[in-house]
Parts: C-alpha cells; structure tokens; sequence
C-alpha cells in the first residue's frame, strides 16, 4: 500500500501513464475505476481528466436525453452545447448587427436600412461550432486516457453502476471506489396545458430550424433576458413575462436599469404575469392566455414562438440515488464544504449541487480541485464566494461580490457606502447611441480602508471589465486602493478608477467632463 | 433625477455634435425631443452672465504654499484686510470683458497676487489640477495656447492633446477601424450585409471632429461652472511670480503664489531634409482633409502602431519604418508578437530603418530615400502621406522658464516625488515632467492630487508605479506592473516564473478570425504566494481586461489568487484565471479545450 501511495505521489508524467500497470502488478484493485463521473459537462470532464492527470483510472458516462421536441447534442453538457457557447455567439450576431448600423455613422459606405440575419445560416453556424467542440473534448479526453461511455448510467449500490452501452444490449455494471455525480440540470416547462407539446426552451432555441420570429419568453431570470435581447437583436419581436421580479437574486437595483434598458430598445415586458394556457390556432401561431397576478386581469396574446425560461431542474431522477444512499433537495443533491455528498465516497460537483451558482467556471474549478483532493493529496477547498457573473444582454451587466441589498442585510445600511456613477463610453458618441442605462456602483464598507463588497457594471463588455475586478475583490480591494489605481483612458473599465461620488451624498452621479 | 440629469447631458452632447444618421421615425421623434431641450442649456449658459460671485476667504485656512516669505517683485497694492471683499460681478462668461476688464487685486496670506494658482496649459493635468483647486478654495486662472502644426496649420480648442489629437481621436478612428472588420464578421454571422465596402474619410474626420468640438465645449462650460479663470493665451515666466501672457487682444502680466506647469508636449520632426515641409504627425492626422492613401508611418512607438493599425483597418496601405526596437519600453515579446499581429494583417514593418529625405515629386506624391542602418543600403519609395511618430518634445521652450529660475532637463521638467520643480512655488504636471509615463490618467490623477496637497491639507502623494496603459492596434495589448525584462534585470531569472497561455476568443471561431496572436502571460515571484509583478494581454478589449486587474495587482494580487478567481465564461478575460503552465516548463501553452 505505501509502494502504491509513493507512485500515486509522483508528479512525472511518463511514470503516471504506467501507473495503471503498476498498480495492477502490485496488488489486483477492489474496483474496476477508481472514479467514476456520471456527466459529461463541464463540472464531470473537468473532474474527469483532473483525476486521470492525478494518475487515477477513470470513466465518464455522458447521456442526453432529447427534449419534448427532439433537440439532442453531443458531448460537453449544457453550457458548450446549448448554453454558454451558443448564447455568446448569438449574442455576438446580435451585436454585430449593431456594429454595421455604427459603422455607418463612422463613415463606412455599407447599407444598413434593409440588413436582416439569415437565421438558418446562423444557426448551422453555430451548431458547426459546437460540433468542432463536440470534437475537441473527444480528444482531449481520449489524450488524457478518460475512458467514455455515451450512456445513461444508474446507481445499483454506493460503488456500483449500471448502464446499457447500446439500445437493445444487455445491462452492464461497473464497480468504482468513487462517484461523481456531475448530471446538471435541465430548464423547466410550466404545469400548465400546452407547455410542453407547444413551447421551446433554450435547450431548442440554438438549433431551431424555423425562424423564431414573434417570441413570448417566460422567465426574467439571466438565460430569458439574454435569450429575448439576442432575439430583439437578430430583428425578431420579443416580450418578457415576469412573474415576480427581474433577476432574482441579482442587485434590484441593477436588475431594474437592465429592465429599463431593454424596454428602451423595445422588448416589452409583461410584469407580475404568469401563463395559463398555450394553445395552437389554425393558422399554426400558438395562442398564449395568461394572467396578471396583481390585478387578476385574464389576457391573451399570439406568438410563433413561445419560450419557456422559468429555472431549471435537476437530473436527479434517472440516477436512482436511492440505492446509493444518496439525500437530496428540490431536485439537487446536498453536499458538504468538500462536495461529498451524504455518502461518504460519493461526490457531486456542478449545477446539481444544491444551493451552489449554477456557473460553468465553479463547475470546472470545484471539479478541478475535488479531483486533486481524491487523488492529489490537496486540501483545498472550493470557494464558492465572491463568484463573478455577466449577463449577456446589448449592454451587458455583470458584478462580483455582494449586492446592494445583500451587504445591507449582512452589515446594516449605516455600515455601508454606495460609489456609484453614470458614464459614456467614447464609442457611443458619433453614432449617438443611448447612455442612459451605461453605470456603475461600487458596494463597499463605510468606515476604515473601506473594503469593497460588491462591484456591478452595465455597459459594453462587461464580462471582460469585471473579471480582473474579481481577481481585485479576491485579493482584498478597497476604495482607496480602487481610486488610486490609475485607469486606462479611454475604456469603460476607468469608470471604476473615477468613483468619488457616493449615494449618501444625493449629488448627481452624472459625470461632468470627460479627459481631465 | 439621475436619470433625467443623464438624458440632459445626452442631448447636450447630441445637439452639439451635430451629427446626421439615417432617417427614422425613432430618431426623428428624438431629435424633436433634442430641439425642445436646446433652449434650456442655453439659458442655463446665458445665466452665467448674471452670476454674481461671493467669496470669503478663508485667511486662516491651511494652505500649502511654500512660500512664506512673501511677495517678491510687482507692483500689486497691498489688500485692503481681513473680511469678506465687496460683492461684483463675475466677468467669466464674457469673452471681450475677461480681457478688458482688470482683474481685482484679492488679498491672501504672505503677500498680494492676482491668483493663488496659475495653471500653464489646458489639457487633461492641468485641467484637472485647476478644477480640482478651486474645490479647494484656491482662485485659479488657467492658460492655454495651441501653435499651429507647421505643415498644416492645424489646432484646436481647450482639452489638451489627449481630447483633441490623442486619445480621444485616436480610440474613434480605432472604433471605426474595428467597425469596418465586425462589418464582415456579420456577413458571417449570416447578417445580409455587403463586404465590399469603404470607409468615408472626409465623413469619418467631420464625425471626430464633430465630437472634439462637443468635448471642448463641455470643457469650457465645466471650467465656467467650476469658477476656472480661463485665458487664451500663450504664457512665459517674468519671474518665479509674475507670467506675461500674450493674448489675442495684446499682452498681458499677472502674478500668482503658485504655478504649475502642465503645457504637455507635441511631436517631434526628424531632421532631414522635407520632413516639416511634407510630413505630418498625429496633431494632423485626425483633421487630415484628404484621405491618407499609401502612408509611411515612421516610428513603432505606440502612436506610430496604433496609426498604422487603424489606417490598415480603414482600408489604406501603411507602412511601419522602425529604426531599432518595436513599442520601447514594453515587454519585447509582447511587442513583438504586437508586430507580428500587425504583419499577419498586412503592414509591412522596415527594420533597422530611418529616413533621409522626403521629397515631393511633380505628380504631388512623396518620395521617401531611407536607409538600412545595419547594412547601410539605400532606398526610396513612394508615399501619398508620410507621418512622423519618432516620439514628443517638450513644450518647454516659450515658457522663458531662466526666469523663474526653473531647471530643464531634455526638454522635460524634473520634478521631486511632489512634483515640485526646483523653484520653491512651481510646480509641473502631466507629459511635461521628465521620466514619468506619459499617460492621460497619470496625468489627471497627479494634477488632482497636487490640488490637494496644495489647498485640500492632504499629503497623498502620486504613485506612479504599476500604471496600466494599452495599445490601440487592431489586435490591442494592454498590460500592468513590469515587463519580463524589467522583472529578470530587478530580481533574477532564477526568482521570477511566468505564466503564458495562447486562447482563442469564442467570437472568433464563427468570422475564422486569425487567434495566432490571442496570447497573455503573468509574470511573477518563482517561491511563496508567487507575488505578480506583471500582467500583460494580447486580444480584443485590451483595456477593459487589464483594468481590473490593474486595480488588483496595487492590491498585492498572487498567483494563488489569480487561478482561484473563478472566470466569467465565455470571456477572453477569464483566461488570466485559467493560467496554468510556466515558460519554464516548456510545455506547451496552446489551450486544449474550453469549457472543462
């Protein structure tokens, strides 16, 4: 046993490739993986190769099952195949049109009053895209010796799974000292008739084959915002139904100027509204029937495409946890600080943990580190605070840390100070566009350095503004240590570095000048 | 109120640039809207005029002021004592009576001047530090003379170089260029769009000219507003306490406690026969009124790069002559792999290279002989416009500085770590100082912070280390802390690890953009936490991804920290947080997959 520690230890790589063999000479294994990870996204193929770089023999199932209707897609989970990727190149076409319409007033000779996408040719793009990355994670895999099987996998007991590696094959099992459980989650249809023969979600949307043209979203969280502005982008007629608020969960304040700046561009929102029925008229447009839940008013609208964008769910019940022992909560599985679930040797990493950001860069890190600590001898833990997030919509909006709201409820507003201010950014100037909803805040602590808790942006690529914020917010960042950073001219991000003026004050946020 | 203070200041903005876009019912509707606010501002402005100032000075109040000996040489009347002065009018906001009428004598501790503080030069330090002055209590006049460019002729208003011939149009002639290129990436996209397609160049300079013009104006108002003196003229030391400003309207002596130098620089001219008569540099380019055609850019400092990089994009043909090293002063391979980006892209780079005429031949084109300094061969093309990018002088000449006594070094003032010249009472700021980075925030940031130690009682000195800057190239390269090089020559290169990776931005794999220079690499301590001493980034946006971590580096940032920040997805500035394999490793730093 200590023999097979020290080469478990060891960090050349030419002697983990032979580790297997080693370990099979020494002593015959008690199970035939020494992990196993039930999913194929990011969350289960970061842990997966993680773990066999760690030297550990691993398998991973993947599985899609095809939605209500018939979207399937290969390997990579929800974010390289209908989330992340998808969504950001939509987006870009989105804003590409945009561009054309600005290079106009820049001077460029292009026409731009009769410019319209060709939704097909957009979305065979994309899908090629995907496609490639389908392939690359192939690959990649095979390179770093993760054994894959396209499956659906069940638990049998703690250490063992079952799967049919083809249909009509006879069941299989396979033994592992540790599982994985990295199944993600998928969106949400309403309990309501017609949801499910008649609507899409955004698990459709990216492979839709008919232009989506007048388009209800249902769900004012991130994915329906983002989806209804590359819609509005793209020239299609979105509206938004919220139930409740935008963005739950997001800085309201923030949430509400993202809202505002969609109606300014036209997306209509139909506010404390819930559906109640969807039904297909003879002309093929489906008719919506919904209802406002503040004045109980009945109404009705028609719409060729009707998105749901509700939440999601996650894929806990093909599992069969039960057999392994496995608690669970609203749909996710509960795990401790070190992703161990309530059975000891079994792990759950990803969007199906519960209470965790569902964010593509959690699962991967969280995956990264649970892996080095099953097999590398690392302690470290995933730090799930302080995660930053964008959403994709025309001006972007993206924050790290606390929320207005938050750092109030934890610290008292007296023990808080709001910077805060409106900016332009010099590109909007010749083509007049709006920068009515272009600001910032920082949520910091009222006294002493004043640390910062919390930093939130809206304007143009605000992913990329953000995420070096984050490594600030990581290392400790203050308001003094923010205002004396000297900032990069001109660019959106200086904004941050121009910060004097705070909410407490009541004076006007609206800068005065620009260069000096 | 934000919000309506936010539309005001845009239609502001709007109405005075003046600029036309396709009609539409929208845009129709807003102008409209725009009419009915116009009058509004402008009786706003026109209140001004009435504005009738008050002020109490405060005699005890701390100062900051060196100079406790008194005055020294005028012939100003002593003030009449203590207490408020009688109210008058303000003559601000009428041009002919600023010059006419004389300006009071105000007393003030330790002697009697016409200000407490005058700013020479009014672009973004000395604004800054004006502005921020007279929040501190201080009267403050500031002055501001642009010389014509001797090809051209050409000037412009209030601002400074960087609103009017740096940053400013400098980022919207790059925008334009970027514009030009998302054209066709949404051809790709599958948007209907025609890719044959040219820029107008007269349409695009009256755009940018357009927006300076709006920018001065904003300027002016916000000095107005700010209670800044302001005075067009061109300035010159009597002696460390008395200016001659020679104006439009004749000459003119005023005195002041402080002064503080903030005239910035413009661009040199080689010496070589043609190069004033023919050649232009960056204070043209943006008011150019013909279209730049087959252009040699001379010199591969940042300015000539980013010039080059958005003539290419505009769809002329630059050339780069660079007489040793690409961008010096940043990391070589970074500036390197700038260079290589900007070749990948069709501009031809002339190495070890330098001019030694330019000549202009009777079809009005320029013939340019050069020379290789390695191998000594001589050669000549010929140009449509050469531009001359080899580096800024000092305005230090017309300011008489012997008489104050203020000493120069190579066409820049030193300075201590207050910025004080060796003249007790002045000061100088911004471009015109000598070893500090020439950079529009460096420049705000030091002018405010002087104010303040001057008026406000603070002691926060500049901090001029660790000062993000970027590139303007097609490709952009930003970076923050020291270069490589910096870093091996300040601790060894056994003590130092760096961190490298090539990406591939997700917006580019659809239009098949070129990700062969898509590079950022962090340059750090080799033992402990791994302090990063660098942080450097070849892509899209550069500027918006280094700021932040700018702001993180002055807050002492790790590698630690850095790869367990967890990244935004998809963003190319995520890629710093995915660092993972050393230059010492030699393995290789092409990334395998995304998203696992």
């Amino acid at each position: 046993m200590s023999t097979i520690k020290f080469l478990r230890s060891s960090t050349h790589n030419a002697l983990r490739s032979s580790l297997g063999w080693c370990r099979l000479a020494a002593s015959r294994p008690r199970y035939d993986y020494d992990l196993v990870v039930l999913g194929g996204g990011s969350a289960g193929l970061a842990c997966a190769k993680e773990a066999a770089g760690c030297g550990a023999r691993v398998l991973c199932f993947d599985y899609v099952k095809p939605t209500p209707v018939g979207t399937k897609w290969g390997i990579g989970g929800t974010c390289v195949n209908v989330g992340c990727i998808p969504k950001k190149l939509m987006h870009q076409a989105s804003l590409l049109g945009e561009a054309v319409h600005e290079a106009v007033a820049y001077g460029w000779n292009v026409d731009d009053t009769n410019i319209r996408p060709d939704w097909r040719k957009l979305v065979r793009s994309v899908q090629n895209h995907i496609k490639s990355v389908n392939w690359v994670t192939r690959v990649d895999l095979r390179d770093k010796k993760v054994e894959y099987v396209n499956s659906m996998a069940t638990f049998r007991d703690s250490h063992t799974i079952e799967y049919v590696a083809m249909p009509g094959a006879e069941h299989r099992q396979v033994t592992s000292e540790y599982v994985v459980v990295a199944v993600g989650g998928r969106p949400r249809y309403p309990d309501i008739p017609g949801a499910v023969e008649l609507g899409i979600t955004s698990d459709d949307i990216f492979s839709y084959e008919r232009e989506p043209g007048r388009t209800l979203v249902v769900g004012a969280g991130y994915v329906g915002l983002e989806c209804a502005c590359f819609l509005k982008g793209l020239g299609y007629e979105p509206t938004v139904m919220v139930r409740s608020i935008v963005l739950r969960g997001f800085d309201r304040q923030m949430s509400e100027l993202l809202a505002a700046m969609m109606t300014e561009r036209g997306i209509p929102f139909l506010g404390t509204t819930i559906p109640k029925a969807v039904e297909r008229q003879a002309d093929g447009r489906l008719l919506v029937r919904y209802r406002n839940t503040t004045t109980q008013m009945d109404g009705s609208d028609v719409f060729d495409t009707v998105l749901w964008a509700i939440g999601r769910k996650g894929l806990i019940e093909d599992l069969n946890l039960d057999a392994a022992g496995v608690k669970t909560h609203d749909d996710k599985i509960v795990v401790d600080a070190a992703e161990a679930t309530s059975v000891p040797h079994i792990f759950a990493v990803g969007d199906i943990i519960y209470g965790r950001p569902e964010l593509t860069p959690v699962a991967i890190l969280s995956g990264r580190l649970l892996a080095r600590r099953l097999f590398a001898g690392s302690t470290q833990l995933m730090d799930y605070a302080d995660v930053a997030t964008t959403v994709f919509t025309p001006l972007e909006y993206s924050c790290v840390g606390m929320s207005e709201e938050t750092a109030i409820e934890l610290r008292g507003a007296d023990n808080i100070e709001v910077f805060h201010g409106y900016y332009k950014p010099t590109e909007f100037f010749i083509p007049q566009k709006s920068v009515r909803h272009c600001y910032l805040k920082a949520v910091a602590e009222v006294s002493g350095d004043q640390k910062i808790l919390g930093l939130h942006y809206i304007g143009p690529v605000a992913g990329e503004v953000i995420q070096g914020f984050a490594a600030a917010l990581k290392t400790g960042l203050t308001v003094k240590t923010l205002l004396n950073t000297v900032g990069i001219h001109p660019t959106t991000a200086e904004e941050f570095t121009r910060l004097s003026i705070t909410k407490r004050s009541g004076r006007d946020p609206t800068p005065a000048s620009c260069c000096s | 109120m934000n919000l309506c203070n936010s539309r005001f200041s845009v239609t502001f903005v709007r109405q005075c640039s003046t600029i036309l876009t396709s009609p539409s019912a929208g845009i129709i509707q807003n102008r409209g809207s725009l009419t009915t606010k116009v009058p509004h501002w402008i009786s706003s402005s026109l209140s001004c005029a009435h504005h009738t100032f008050q002020r109490t000075m405060n005699l005890t109040g701390q100062r900051g002021s060196r100079d406790s000996t008194g005055a020294t040489g005028g012939n100003a009347p002593a003030g009449s004592g203590a207490g408020a002065p009688p109210p008058f009018q303000h003559p601000h906001c009428d041009r002919a009576a600023m010059y006419a009428q004389p300006v009071r004598k105000m007393s003030t501790k330790g002697g009697s001047y016409d200000y407490d503080l005058i700013v020479i030069g009014g672009g973004s330090a000395g604004l800054a530090c004006a502005k921020e002055a007279v929040l501190n209590g201080a009267r403050v006049a500031c002055l501001d003379f642009v010389k014509p460019t001797p090809t051209l002729g050409t000037k412009w208003g209030v601002g400074g170089t960087c609103v009017n011939v740096g940053c400013i149009p400098k980022k919207l002639m790059h925008q334009a260029s970027l514009l030009g290129e998302a054209v066709h990436e949404a051809a790709a996209y599958g948007w209907n769009v025609d890719e044959k397609i040219k820029p107008d160049w007269h349409k695009l300079v009256q755009s940018v000219q357009n927006h300076i013009k709006s920018v001065n104006w904003v300027t002016r108002v916000d000095l107005r507003d700010k209670k800044v003196e302001y005075i067009n003229g061109l300035g010159s030391f009597v002696d460390s306490h008395t200016l001659l400003a020679k104006l439009k309207s004749g000459e003119r002596t005023i005195t002041a406690q402080t002064f503080v130098i903030a005239v910035g620089g413009r661009p040199r001219y080689p010496d070589i026969p043609g190069a004033v008569e023919y050649g232009i540099t960056s204070d043209d380019l943006f008011s150019l009124d013909r279209e730049p055609g087959k252009t040699l850019v001379v010199g591969a400092g940042y300015i000539g790069l980013e010039c080059a990089g958005f003539l290419k994009g505009l769809g002329y043909e630059p050339t780069v002559m660079v007489r040793s090293i690409v961008l010096r002063g940043f990391d070589q391979q970074m500036a390197e792999l700038v260079a290589a980006s900007m070749e990948e892209r069709g501009i031809p780079f002339l190495r070890k290279t330098v001019p030694l005429s330019v000549e202009k031949q009777d079809d009005g084109k320029l013939l340019v002989k050069y020379k290789n300094v390695e191998t000594g061969e001589e050669a000549e093309d010929v140009y449509d416009t050469v531009l001359w990018a080899i580096g800024r002088k000092g305005l230090v000449d017309d300011l008489n500085l012997p008489n104050a006594g203020v000493t120069v070094q190579k066409d820049k003032i030193p300075v201590d770590s207050q910025e004080a010249t060796n003249v007790a009472n002045i000061y100088a700021v911004g471009d015109i100082i000598y070893g500090k980075p020439e950079l529009t925030p460096v420049a705000v940031l030091a002018g405010r912070l002087l104010a303040r130690r001057l008026y406000g009682g603070s002691t926060q000195r500049m901090d001029y280390k660790d000062v993000a800057t970027t590139v303007f190239t097609p490709l952009e390269y930003a970076c923050v802390g020291l270069s490589e090089e910096d870093a091996v020559k300040q601790f060894g290169a056994d003590e130092i690890e760096v961190f490298h990776g090539y990406y591939k931005p997700t917006e580019f794999f659809i239009p098949q953009k070129s990700v062969r220079y898509c590079y950022l690499k962090a340059v750090a301590e080799r033992h402990g936490d791994q302090r990063v001493y660098g942080l450097h980034y070849i892509g899209p946006v550069a500027g918006e991804v280094i700021q932040g971590f700018a702001a993180a580096l002055k807050s002492g940032l790790t590698i630690n920290t850095l790869i367990n920040t967890v990244g935004i997805h998809p963003t190319t500035a995520e890629e710093f947080t995915r660092l993972a394999i050393t230059k010492r490793s030699g393995l290789d730093p092409t990334p395998a997959s995304c998203c696992s």
